[in-house]
């Protein structure tokens, strides 16, 4: 049977974890569906040329342009009854949808794989990352959300799939989108970049991130932060790298005054080279870093500017 | 206002949890266990409404075995002013959870569930989405502010571009994340008085709910191990290493 994924999308393009989760879908069969909720007549077209992607469910409607999920799972429960998954992105959009959908139709969902064994069983992290569990599911319409970092990105480019139009738009009374504030930034997206240089308590106040930013602008990284540092409020909670954070796995993590906590760890201990910065020499964030650096982020950080 | 705050038992935050030595499932033998961290900062936001005058009652309630009273006594000794137990086998999944919650919804009619947004055991994040589905209420999760107006709420929600708020009709199902309030202590005569509150057992099998589970655990490993790398001595050295070693920059 056919695979579909739910895409996720801010109205104007296609936002990368779409890209992974096709990848996930692509490890289930062959036959991969993108179903686009959106208030923009263009955007299907333009996922169409996703790779792998062989049909586009294109529903276009004013009222779908925040999706919330009151509208969007039963319209998800409708449609999903021809296929034997569905898939998103295990992030807060899919996070906040898929359940719902998920109890529409008497399904458990299996919530952030990191893994496809077979048709019905997926490797999952469990405890914060502290485990990693197997988990095999018996239901016939499996709903599940997809750990981003775990899955190679497929191409924006390269597909021509067919669109097909869903029109059954279902009207939401229960809900209202009151308004947004997200943060502009012309630095790359956490989930997507290749370099993160991530602040922790040590940073001290959110005035001293400006020595993080600096390096973050010649390596062309995104900045991130701890629960600590978030809590304490040096910096807004889109920052926040870990279990309740975003799970991110770059290139280069550079962790500045970050102690690592386990909740931390969860989030980016799967990033390919680590950094650790931290006067601390006894911080467990030393045990998981290639090179650690041993030194008052005040006197490292400028000279690392100045340097790289 | 009546408030349903459903709450989990979960190892204690603290405990580094590790999987049994045949691998069948985690190790949870002699573990502290605790209020799910969420749950506390849902009693938190529930009690708060109490004392502002917005509400006038709390009913805890959890689905579980019957050591969950534990924290069903933690509950009552936060400022719930009483507590239910669904009494099931251990671990159910979230959609029975959900539609045993549903069934006390029914019988207690509250004008508002507030409960954490995901237990730190299964790091699931869908109860209160799938209690929603099945009672056809608005839900407004991951909150990080709430404020009640009448018969509506408005909840800014954290998501991953940045804080989103929507307008929910009551009632509605609101699921907590970390910033929503602190919560606060037990205090001993809390503790003391909690003791006498009321704490009502239900068996899930007579609900009239579907219980049976549709996963199942096959293995429970440690996740690959990354070793710690070397200590660098300067500034010098880490950029040398970055560039040639690891060739990250």
């Amino acid at each position: 049977m056919s695979i579909l994924v739910i895409a996720e999308h801010d109205n104007t393009g296609i936002r990368p974890s779409t890209l992974n989760t096709i990848a996930a879908a692509k490890l289930l069969g062959d036959d991969i569906h993108l179903f686009v909720a959106t208030n923009n007549s263009e955007l299907p077209n333009s996922a169409s040329t996703i790779e792998s992607v062989s049909k586009v469910i294109s529903s276009v409607d004013d009222t779908l342009e925040h999706q919330l999920p009151e509208a969007l799972a039963p319209m998800i429960k409708e449609v999903a009854t021809s296929y034997s998954h569905v898939l998103a992105p295990a992030t807060t959009f899919g996070k906040n949808l898929m359940p719902r959908a998920s109890a529409l139709l008497d399904s458990q969902q299996i919530s952030d794989i990191s893994g496809v064994i077979d048709q019905d069983t997926f490797k999952r992290p469990i405890y914060a990352g502290s485990c990693i569990a197997t988990v095999k599911s018996n239901d016939s319409i499996k709903l599940i959300t997809v750990r981003a970092t775990a899955f190679d990105p497929v191409q924006l480019s390269g597909g021509s799939a067919a669109v097909e139009s869903f029109d059954s738009v279902v009207s939401n009374d229960k809900s209202e989108f009151v308004n947004e504030e997200i943060a502009k930034s012309d630095r790359p997206e956490l989930t997507a970049a290749d370099v993160i240089i991530s602040g922790g308590r040590g940073m001290q106040s959110g005035d001293n991130f400006h020595l993080l930013e600096s390096i973050a602008d010649k390596l062309g990284a995104a900045v991130g932060a701890s629960r600590a540092a978030v809590d304490a409020g040096f910096v807004p909670n889109d920052y926040q790298v870990g279990q309740t954070g975003k799970i991110v796995a770059p290139n280069l993590y550079i962790a500045v005054g970050i102690s690592g906590a386990i909740q931390h760890l969860a989030g980016m201990k799967d990033s390919k080279v680590i950094v650790a910065i931290n006067k601390d020499e006894d911080a467990p964030i030393f045990q998981v870093a290639d090179y650690g650096l041993v030194a008052d982020l005040f006197n490292a950080l400028p000279e690392l500017a100045d340097k790289i | 206002m009546k408030i349903l705050v459903p709450i989990k038992r979960v190892v204690d935050y603290n405990v580094k949890v590790r999987p049994l030595s045949d691998n069948s499932n985690v190790d949870l033998n002699n573990v502290k266990m605790a209020v799910n961290p969420f749950c506390e900062i849902a009693v938190e936001e529930a009690v708060r409404l109490k004392e502002s005058g917005t509400a006038t009652e709390i009913i805890a309630v959890t689905v579980g075995t019957s050591a969950s009273q534990e924290q069903l006594r933690t509950a009552l000794a936060l400022g719930c002013d009483r507590a239910i137990l669904i009494e099931s086998e251990e671990n159910p999944e979230p959609l029975v959870i959900a539609k045993a919650l549903a069934k006390i919804f029914e019988e207690e009619n509250p004008d508002l569930i507030i409960l954490g947004k995901q237990a730190i055991d299964g790091d699931n994040n869908q109860t209160g989405q799938m209690l929603s589905a099945i009672l056809d209420l608005p839900q407004a999760t991951f909150a990080s502010k709430l404020v009640i107006e009448g018969q509506t709420a408005n909840v800014t929600r954290e998501i991953d571009g940045g804080l989103q708020t929507i307008k929910v009709n009551l009632p509605a199902i609101v699921t907590t994340d970390l910033r929503l309030n602190e919560p606060r202590y037990a205090s001993l005569p809390n503790i003391m008085k909690a003791k006498k509150k009321e704490l009502a057992t239900k068996n899930i099998n007579d609900l009239g709910i579907d219980t049976s589970a549709r996963t199942e655990i096959i293995s429970v490993e440690l996740p690959p191990q990354r070793e710690a790398g070397i200590k660098v001595e300067s500034v010098d050295e880490l950029i040398d290493k970055l560039k040639n070693e690891a060739k990250a920059i």
